[in-house]
């Protein structure tokens, strides 16, 4: 859906999406990292279960929720990517607890 | 990342864009403690996202108008402000008290004067599908251009109207993106709507600007106008885009669909705050009620730039200079000489604004593309329905807070700022109502979501406690 410029020579930094390896560039958020990867990263709803992904990249509209280093429900369009972060796509409600 | 140094400021700015960073950069010029928090990783807003990080080396290819940005970031730099990123403002009450999250630890300031630069968000585009993987506005795909150099690949159609949407297409181009077509949603009725307006138009900096960018795509992609339906399908993922144009009807494959229909102001936080709005039936949305300062119906808050009404980052500017001088004005009169001259300022967002009656008038969306119908969602956090909105004003919904108890619109999370609008406008119509006389939802504090624990974990004095525990 997304490639990335030839221009773009930012440092690469390596972070995890339910277990596997993803290459994001420094600067990145989450949600753009998880766009650029390629992989199916649709979360499903809450509500119906629906797939989703992120609609606005700018905070408003909630379809970017992802577990970030085991905290549930955080916007990835607003959160940076760090080196060996934990991403876990959210299948339904955020869990009790995280 | 840390909480603010003091607990009260002279000004608080929230939001970083053009406006805040203007705003910001008087107020502490002239000597007033000054606070900006702004919720991204670095400043600029939307218009100047990624502004002082962006991966994009090849000036000419976001603009100069972009650039510009550059220099507001370097004068609130060096203006002493305080300036907190990643920083999320969840309430501003009466008494000017702001509730700020940094980190996952929130703190409350106090401020004299608090100027609300939130700016806009993209008018909801609720055609049937729009929820579809593959669905994004066209604002979301320029953000990921700016602050990663991420350009659509693929097959992309860019649908719906305004300066953004040919803005995004000459950049995605430049950067060696794809686009497979552009759908243009403008009413054709609008060329002559807006004809009145045309003067002020063609002699303001957009009339160029505007007739280079489309002359430019127009070269590349191939553009359908008139198109007035629109639709997204595909079995979990956006397949086939559908339209209707002068007459003909034609699916076609896509990965992506931008959508985009104009922007409008971020209300959330001044509703919350108790700020006074109003229906603006010219550009089809809320706008609070200001001052020729900015000044709100809360004494000690103003606003600036979008979030007033739009004008666009030129005026956001303007008014983000006026907003700080007015409260440098109140606070400290003598400072206030040293600050560009009042009447300098008004005559600079006049020049600014000139042009925008005309893109108003010419870019109202359509009512088919504001008002959906049937199984088409309304609410995307909830998942409602049109039809569902309109079977609950059937059995006696009478507005969006009753729509609530009925349905749970605007209770998700992203807090209606993707379905308010929508909400007003179909229960007007459903109701013979005037989106003045609907209203829209109750907003209140946390206007962003935070956790108990985190609200739980903020520092009490021995007052707080004792008003709540017993004995």
């Amino acid at each position: 859906m997304f490639k990335r410029s030839d221009q773009d020579k930012r440092p690469s930094v390596q972070i995890f999406v339910d277990g596997a390896a993803i290459a994001a560039r420094e600067g990145d958020t989450v949600s753009a990292a998880l766009l650029a990867s390629g992989r199916d990263v649709r979360r499903a709803t809450a509500v119906s279960g629906a797939p989703r992904l992120p609609y606005c990249m700018m905070g408003v509209c909630f379809d970017c929720l992802v577990t970030i280093d085991g905290v549930g429900n955080r916007q990835g369009c607003l959160v940076p990517v760090a080196e060996g972060m934990q991403v876990e796509i959210q299948k339904g409600k955020r869990e009790i607890g995280r | 990342m840390s909480t603010p140094k003091r607990e009260a400021y002279d000004v608080v700015v929230i939001g970083a864009g053009p406006a805040g960073l203007a705003a910001a950069a008087t107020a502490a010029e002239a000597g007033l403690s000054t606070l900006l928090l702004d919720e991204n990783a670095g400043p600029g807003g939307q218009v100047f996202r990624a502004i002082a990080s962006t991966p994009v080396t090849e000036r000419a290819q976001l603009g100069a108008d972009y650039w510009v940005g550059a220099d507001l970031v370097k004068a609130v730099r060096a203006s002493g402000a305080e300036i907190i990123q990643r920083a999320t403002v969840w309430s501003l009450d009466r008494h000017i008290e702001i509730g700020v999250s940094v980190g996952g630890v929130s703190a409350f300031v106090k401020a004299r004067r608090v100027i609300l630069a939130t700016g806009a968000l993209e008018r909801p585009f609720p055609i049937p599908g729009w929820t579809l993987p593959g669905v994004m506005t066209a604002g979301a795909a320029q953000t990921m251009l700016k602050s990663s150099a991420l350009v659509p690949d693929g097959r992309t159609v860019i649908a719906g109207q305004g300066p953004l949407l040919w803005l995004l297409a000459a950049q995605i181009l430049r950067l060696g993106g794809r686009i497979g077509r552009i759908l243009d949603t403008t009413e054709r009725r609008n060329y002559l709507a807006a004809l009145p307006h045309a003067f002020a138009f063609l002699t303001s900096p957009y009339f160029a600007k505007g007739l280079a960018l489309m002359r430019e795509v127009r070269a590349k992609v191939p553009v359908v106008s008139g198109v007035g339906e629109l639709s997204a399908a595909g079995d979990g993922q956006l397949a086939t885009v559908t339209y209707l144009a002068g007459g003909r009807r034609e699916t076609m494959q896509a990965d992506l669909l931008l959508l985009h229909q104009g922007v409008v102001p971020n209300v959330n936080l001044a509703m919350a705050a108790g700020v006074e709005h109003r229906w603006d039936e010219s550009q089809l949305c809320w706008s609070p009620v200001l001052d020729q300062n900015g000044n709100s119906s809360i004494d000690g808050i103003a606003i600036a730039g979008d979030g007033a009404g739009i004008g666009g980052a030129g005026a956001a500017v303007f008014r983000g200079y006026i907003a700080a001088r007015a409260a440098v004005e109140a606070l400290v009169p003598a400072s206030a000489a040293k600050l560009t001259p009042m009447a300098e300022l008004r005559t600079g967002l006049v020049h600014a604004e000139r042009g925008r009656a005309f893109l108003d008038t010419l870019f109202r969306p359509a009512p088919q593309f504001r008002i959906p119908s049937g199984d088409t969602v309304v609410c995307r956090c909830e998942e409602v329905t049109a039809k569902d909105i309109l079977e609950a004003v059937a059995i006696g919904a009478t507005g969006p807070n009753q729509l609530k108890a009925y349905r749970r619109t605007g209770m998700g999370p992203c807090q209606g700022r993707l379905c308010g609008l929508t909400v007003t406008e179909l229960m007007a119509e459903a109701r013979g109502k005037s989106p003045q006389e609907i209203g829209y939802y109750r907003l209140r504090a946390p206007v962003k979501p935070i956790t108990l624990a985190e609200l739980a974990a903020v520092a009490k004095t021995e007052d707080d406690v004792k008003a709540v525990v017993r004995g």
